[in-house]
């Protein structure tokens, strides 16, 4: 994806990563700041489904030629499904942050953390600073 | 240049260190030396050496008094394979790193596994390294070793594990070979890896698909320690079950030089690539279509993942893989067979006539394939010095690692051991056990004549 | 920009394995002289292998046409300049190679009798000594193959040192400056790491370390420095950080990768470290070989001497009017145990001797002297014109042996990356200085020009370097597309780690 694009339907964590709240799941994945600092991506291992995910803590890892990223959780659940699709091609983390470059989809456990993230506005401002 | 720097000395430069700190005095050192001088002084340390140009060298575990064709030096000489860091501008370093590639062709084939990296630093820490990866694959911390594996790769691992918060459990030999029932009780769930050697260190080739059976039932590694020079005329561990193959890479295209440089070789199978330690040199293609190679893989590496990589490691042993590649290319593919041919024919003239001698007698009788063990009915020790005396290294003293074979002698065959110096060696095996029986009677006559007088 | 190839690039990157043709080798081996028994007589069939591994089978002419072919695609310290911050390419001289040869060095078995060995024993025990004094700490082990694996042996020395105390610590303290060998080290060592910041003189953030050390207290075992530091700079304060770790009962460790620049000047033992690693292959003139061999041998102080690694090379009083007798040492009780397999590299301690041989104590001091001249003579050069402005110094105050570059600017004003800038460097003739390293500063720009480097060769740097900046106002695109002249243009390394091809598909077997 050429443009830096921050979709305004999306909440936002600080270290990068974004969530779509769906009822009482959610999808994650990593933001356009996060994969264009990366440069291009080359290697993805999902987690296992089943796993629990917290809150601020890493629960995976993106790896660039030159660079190894923790992908932070910006809410806590339980892993339901990973994009398996992204094992044979991890570059769609690039091309499609957003769609079909999502990581994980959990349960959350915890839907009043999605307070404490940042909207689309929120989140441009804190990468201009 | 002090005027462009903006200071009038040069020991301004030097201010930024406090006071307390900088030496007033010069180094305790002598004054520096011509380069004649040097010479002659490193020369003579060097006479005081007793090298396998002055003696005959039976004496193996491990490392091997092979020949090493000429064209070795004159490649590994050449300024541009000796002098260049590590290939981080591929630009640059295609030589390089075509070489590591070609190396890691070589070694994966020899080793029947597909992925290969460029080297570790040599044999036994080979081995502690496949047990980090191991730790990394399974989540388990715990290794099986057996007694088969070279002392130096056992006491190694024992080091590492501290770190690694790792057990080892020790799995004793039966008639030269690891004793199969006790290594399969030993193995359980909570076992990383299984670690064998083949041969083993008392020269048995071990049946590792066989052993190995209780590291598939439990979802531990295998890892096997081999001999590359072997591996023309054995079954590699690769079409035995291993995941990991390793070992001391000496033999090929590396001087003795009293015990290093040489390298490690480290190969496994697909799943493993990306805990593999060590660089790894990737085929690709430039901007224009040109092949190329860079280092692969680096996200496993310390410099870019620090803390979580998969080994440490930063400088290897590059300069010796390509002394090891470009001594394969000259033996050749039939050339490696029939050198392994005849280590293994050699091996066994040599092990039939030590055999016969009086006062020898095989410690094993397992098959061998360049190397076997024989013990003798005098000290040890008292033998070697009386072949020494007599221009013959004639083995490795088993003592010093196997409390239970201390009249054990392990002795090496190489292409340079020739028919007539095996017989050199028989014979003064068979003069010094003799010699030194004579002394034990003379001493024993002594003492006997002592009592009755005193 | 189009250009007609070079010869080189023009040339098909071949491997030997496709220059192989059936039938053809070099080697010529001696007759067995023994009977032709058939090998499954002496080795059960399943053991052995039914067919010759696919190796090349190529004749000896070919086969140094193509090594010295492949060859000419590096470029070299012996060809030009090589100013990698933290790797001191310091030029190799070659009398060292004329020593390791020699047969006494070169053919001597490492099981060999200590007896048998006295030359090779003594050389190991005189470069111990010589250590110790160039690092101020006197118990030496030459056993560390590597830098990283000194790294590992001082963290595992430092483990069993408290182990004996009845001290449990799981606590490494490192800057975020630090090469990544040292957390790479504690991780294998069993420890966490800690980081620790660095202030704005380039040193350790002395709040941060108490705040860490408080954090933690009890829990750290060792910090992790080097001094000067890989930004280039002495930490003024190293007296201060040594009491501050001792008081908690810690080891202080010394990364070697910066000896350069204190050698006779300043000794890591009298700054307070307790155990320290030297790099042979950077401060003591050991080829890089291209990614080794190397050696990193440890100097400890009395605390961890106890532990070093099994066997010591130690010098015993002859009797009986004999010389000295120089001897491995395996009665060492407490010792952490080995780390490889025999004695370390030799070959490599052989050429480390002969080269403090030939320096001497005078020698060593001047090359270090020379080294931070040159350093700072090179910086100073490129604080002036574009560069100046562009590549403006990190931290900035008179460096030691080293220094770094922020390329910041570059990128924000020229659209010009560090990377960009080091792939133009490559047309000029130079290798670049080391890139993206320490993580602290933005697109870094790592230089260690060493002692060996004449002023015309810092000169010639300074103006390629002030070169590639003009063209750059004029023509980004053009750095952004370099290099042009190398055997290879920039490689996918996208496409090699994604899609790993890490060895050569060989045909059938026969």
């Amino acid at each position: 994806m050429a443009e830096a694009t921050y979709p305004e339907e999306l909440r936002y964590h600080d270290q990068h990563d974004w969530v779509r709240i769906e009822g009482e799941e959610a999808v994650f994945g990593i933001t356009w700041y996060a994969q264009d600092s990366l440069g291009e991506v080359v290697f993805y291992d999902p987690p296992e489904v089943g796993a629990s995910v917290q809150k601020d803590s890493s629960y995976a890892e993106v790896e660039s030629v030159k660079a190894v990223s923790d992908v932070i959780a910006p809410m806590s659940g339980e892993i339901v499904a990973v994009n398996e699709e992204l094992g044979d091609a991890p570059e769609r983390i690039n091309e499609d942050p957003y769609g079909e470059g999502w990581l994980i989809k959990v349960r959350l456990t915890s839907p009043e953390e999605a307070e404490t993230l940042l909207s689309a506005a929120e989140y441009r401002k804190l990468l201009d600073n | 240049m002090l005027a462009a720097i903006g200071v009038d000395t040069v020991a301004e430069l030097f201010d930024q260190i406090p006071e307390p700190l900088r030496l007033d005095r010069p180094l305790e050192l002598p004054e520096g030396l011509s380069e004649a001088e040097v010479y002659e002084r490193l020369a003579a340390l060097a006479a005081r050496n007793a090298d396998a140009e002055s003696e005959v060298c039976f004496v193996g575990a491990g490392m091997y008094d092979h020949y090493v064709p000429a064209i070795v030096d004159a490649i590994t000489s050449r300024s541009e394979f000796l002098t260049p860091y590590t290939p981080y501008q591929p630009e640059i370093s295609q030589g390089g790193l075509q070489v590591m590639f070609e190396f890691q062709t070589a070694m994966s084939e020899l080793t029947g596994l597909p992925v290969s990296n460029a080297g570790l630093y040599e044999g036994p820490s080979s081995v502690a390294s496949a047990a980090y990866l191991a730790i990394g694959a399974t989540g388990r911390r715990r290794f099986v070793v057996s007694r088969g594996v070279h002392p130096h790769s056992r006491e190694t691992l024992a080091t590492y594990s501290v770190g690694y918060g790792a057990e080892v459990v020790e799995v004793g030999l039966e008639d030269g070979l690891t004793d199969a029932a006790a290594l399969a009780a030993a193995v359980d769930g909570e076992t990383a890896a299984v670690i064998l050697q083949s041969p083993n260190f008392l020269g048995a080739v071990e049946d590792v698909g066989a052993l190995g059976a209780a590291a598939k039932e439990h979802g531990a590694l295998l890892v096997v320690a081999c001999d590359p020079m072997t591996l023309g005329v054995l079954e590699p561990p690769g079409a035995q079950g291993a995941d990991i193959a390793l070992g001391e890479g000496q033999p090929l295209g590396n001087r003795l030089d009293f015990g290093g440089p040489s390298f490690g070789f480290f190969c496994a199978t697909e799943e493993q690539i990306r805990r593999m330690p060590g660089r790894i040199a990737g085929e690709t293609e430039d901007v224009d279509g040109r092949r190329g190679f860079v280092l692969a893989l680096q996200t496993r590496e310390q410099h870019i993942r620090r803390e979580k990589a998969t080994n440490n490691i930063c400088t290897a042993q590059a300069l010796n893989a390509l002394g090891a590649m470009v001594h394969l290319a000259w033996l050749g593919r039939h050339g490696f067979r029939e050198l392994g041919e005849l280590l293994v024919r050699r091996t066994a003239y040599a092990r039939e006539r030590l055999a016969a001698v009086e006062g020898v007698e095989l410690l094993h009788a397992a098959p061998v394939a360049r190397e076997f063990a024989v013990r003798l009915a005098a000290p040890v020790d008292r033998v070697l010095d009386r072949c020494a005396e007599r221009g013959i290294a004639a083995g490795y003293p088993l003592g010093r690692e196997y409390a239970e074979y201390e009249d054990g002698l392990l002795v090496a065959i190489t292409e340079r051991r020739t028919r007539a110096q095996i017989d050199d060696l028989a014979e003064a095996l068979g003069a010094a056990i003799a010699a030194e029986r004579v002394e034990l009677v003379n001493q024993g006559l002594t003492n006997s004549t002592e009592e009755a007088l005193g | 920009m189009t250009l007609t190839q070079t010869p080189m690039q023009a040339e098909r990157a071949e491997t030997i394995y496709e220059k192989s043709k059936p039938g053809r080798r070099a080697a010529v081996l001696p007759d067995a002289e023994v009977p032709e028994t058939p090998l499954e007589q002496l080795i059960p069939q399943h053991l052995l292998r039914q067919e010759a591994p696919r190796l090349p089978e190529i004749a000896e002419p070919e086969i140094v046409r193509h090594y010295n072919r492949l060859s000419r695609r590096n470029f070299d310290l012996d060809s030009g300049f090589y100013p990698l911050g933290s790797c001191t390419m310091k030029h190799n001289p070659r009398l060292n190679e004329r020593v390791a040869a020699l047969p006494g060095h070169a053919r001597l078995h490492p099981a060999q009798d200590p007896r048998r060995a006295q030359g090779a024993l003594e050389l190991m025990w005189l470069l111990q000594e010589s250590l110790g004094e160039i690092c101020g700490l006197p118990h030496v082990s030459l056993q560390p193959s590597a830098g990283s694996h000194g790294e590992l042996a001082g963290l595992l020395l430092t483990r069993a040192y408290h182990a004996e105390r009845g001290e449990r610590r799981t606590k490494v303290l490192a800057p975020d400056t630090s090469h990544g060998t040292n957390p790479a080290s504690v991780t294998m060592a069993g420890y966490e790491v800690v980081k620790v910041a660095t202030n704005e003189r380039g040193g350790v953030e002395m709040d941060d370390l108490r705040a860490k050390l408080a954090e933690n207290a009890g829990e750290v075992a060792c910090l992790m420095l080097t001094n000067p530091n890989t930004l280039g700079v002495f930490d003024e304060n190293i007296e201060e950080i040594a009491a501050l770790i001792h008081e908690t009962g810690g080891t202080l460790y010394y990364d070697g990768a910066n000896l350069n620049a204190v050698m006779g000047q300043s000794r890591p033992g009298d700054m307070g470290f307790d155990i320290v690693h030297v790099n042979l292959h950077k401060s003591f003139s050991q080829p890089h070989g291209g990614g080794g061999p190397g050696a990193g041998p440890i100097a400890v102080s009395e605390r961890t001497a106890p532990f070093l690694p099994r066997p010591q090379v130690v010098r015993r009083e002859g009797d009986n009017g004999h010389g000295p007798f120089f001897d491995l040492d395996f009665d060492r009780p407490q010792s952490i145990g080995r780390l490889r397999g025999f004695q370390g590299n030799f070959g490599v301690f052989v050429r480390s001797y002969a080269y403090i041989l030939s320096l001497g104590a005078d020698g060593l001091a001047e090359a270090s002297e020379t080294a931070v001249l040159n350093a700072n003579y090179l910086k100073a050069k490129l604080a002036d014109g574009r560069a100046g402005e562009r590549l403006p110094i990190a931290f900035d105050r008179h460096c030691m042996h080293e220094f770094v570059l922020s390329g910041k600017p570059m990128k924000d004003q020229l659209g010009l990356a560090t990377l960009d800038l080091a792939k133009r460097l490559l047309d000029f003739g130079f290798h670049p200085p080391t890139v993206y390293f320490p993580l602290l500063v933005d697109e870094a720009l790592m230089v260690e020009p060493t002692e060996t480097e004449t002023k015309e060769s810092l000169d010639a740097f300074a103006e390629a370097v002030e070169r590639i900046l003009a063209e750059a106002e004029d023509d980004p695109e053009l750095a952004r597309q370099a290099p042009y002249t190398t055997p290879v243009r920039r490689l996918d390394e996208v496409r090699a780690t994604r899609r790993p091809v890490v060895r050569q598909q060989l045909g059938e077997p026969a």
